[in-house]
């Protein structure tokens, strides 16, 4: 229990993907600039790395490791996460029509979202156990979803500010991340 | 008003002016994640450099043969092939390197700069152009993550690569070896381009006005 609780403190606030080790920076910038679409995106992020989580980690234990094919592990993850997408996208489509329609858009994003990968990868070197590594997804993806919301609230906020004109946009915004993962740095004792 | 291409131009549109880190905010994480040594940011771009190239090519060889709805995947895998291809060749020849730049390497795969430009561009023109743009926007990558090094390296080391550069009393900043730092040098460099860009701009406007 206590590995769960420390995973859970340390993928959100400690090891925050985003914003203590730099992964998955360009949706962090690109689809901060508004709060519902931010949770759109948060939401469809969690959902496919929990599951990428799980099922990459059964291909490297009973596919790439026994039959020593490790050094496909880039190629076999990306294009399971890549077909995991499409899977979630047309299941959503069927399914529940008003999610689809809610996180529709950011899901073919979602591939090129390099902490799907990073947690992918990072999920075996680390060790973890499947249900350790589908926990440990969950978590990065919800400490990803934070980073995210945080943003872009404040975003929010700055663009009705008056910025100089070389200022606004992007610049903006990365200075602003700059001071949110000071703050982040605060919590580095905690573990 | 059709311009036409031809290498150079190609090779210089992605170099200067839809440079991939300034311009079209392409590749934040490596851009962020690895550019606290000067040494990381030319490995790193040079590896890129390698893969875009390649899956630009091979990309643009196979455009009229992948059907369009199975793009997507049929480009990853030919990207993630090379970058597994540069993964296994630095950690042969260039270990201590392929060590510090860690995770980031196999992560090459989801670029979104490669992605980006094997979507847009090679997709739709021939081979030889779309090595061109595959080296220009590479090497473009390249420079601008160097500099970014070279800036991260001087003031939180006080060295470029790896030679002391800052006199024996300065005090290292080590945030800027960290997170925080690599966002605010980013976006003040960013800063710095957007002014030169609205004066170049602006420089232009007059002269039209004037002529």
């Amino acid at each position: 229990m206590n590995v769960y609780l420390s995973m859970l403190i340390g993928y959100i606030l400690v090891n925050n993907y985003v914003m203590c080790q730099f992964f998955g920076i360009c949706p962090f910038l690109g689809v901060s600039k508004k709060f519902d679409t931010a949770l759109g995106m948060g939401m469809a992020v969690t959902f496919v790395i929990t599951l990428a989580s799980f099922i990459t980690w059964l291909i490297q234990y009973y596919l790439l490791t026994p039959f020593n094919l490790g050094y496909l592990q880039t190629i076999a993850f990306i294009l399971v996460i890549a077909v995991l997408v499409q899977v979630v996208e047309n299941a959503l489509k069927k399914l529940s029509f008003s999610l689809y329609q809610a996180l529709g858009v950011y899901l073919p994003l979602i591939t090129t979202n390099c902490v799907v990968l990073a947690v992918a990868i990072n999920n075996i070197t680390d060790g973890w156990n499947l249900l350790e590594a589908t926990f440990s997804g969950c978590c990065s993806a919800l400490g990803f979803t934070l980073a995210l919301l945080l943003l872009s609230c404040i975003r929010e906020r700055l663009e009705l500010s008056n910025m100089p004109k070389w200022m606004k946009g992007s610049p903006g915004a990365l200075i602003t991340a700059g001071l949110m993962a000071i703050s982040f740095m605060g919590f580095g004792g905690l573990i | 008003m059709h311009k036409k291409q031809n290498f150079l131009s190609v090779f210089l549109n992605g170099l200067i002016v839809e440079n991939p880190t300034f311009v079209l905010m392409l590749g934040m994480c490596p851009t962020l994640g690895i550019t606290t040594q000067a040494m990381n940011g030319v490995g790193m771009g040079l590896a890129t450099t390698f893969v875009l190239v390649f899956s630009n090519l091979f990309i643009s060889l196979l455009r009229n043969i992948i059907p369009e709805k199975v793009r997507i995947p049929s480009y990853i895998v030919i990207i993630a092939s090379f970058v597994t291809l540069i993964d296994l060749m630095m950690q042969a020849f260039l270990p201590d390197l392929r060590a510090s730049l860690g995770t980031y390497i196999p992560l090459i795969t989801v670029n979104c700069i490669i992605f980006a430009r094997a979507e847009s561009y090679a997709a739709k023109n021939p081979p030889i152009l779309s090595i061109a743009d595959g080296l220009g926007m590479g090497l473009g990558f390249t420079c601008s993550i160097t500099l970014l090094s070279c800036v991260r390296e001087l003031f939180g080391s006080g060295t470029i690569f790896g030679l002391q550069m800052m006199p024996e009393a300065y005090q290292p900043m080590a945030v800027m070896n960290q997170v925080p730092g690599g966002f605010v040098t980013l976006g003040l460099m960013m800063i710095i381009v957007n002014f030169i860009r609205t004066a170049i701009q602006n420089k232009n406007t007059r002269k039209e006005a004037a002529a």
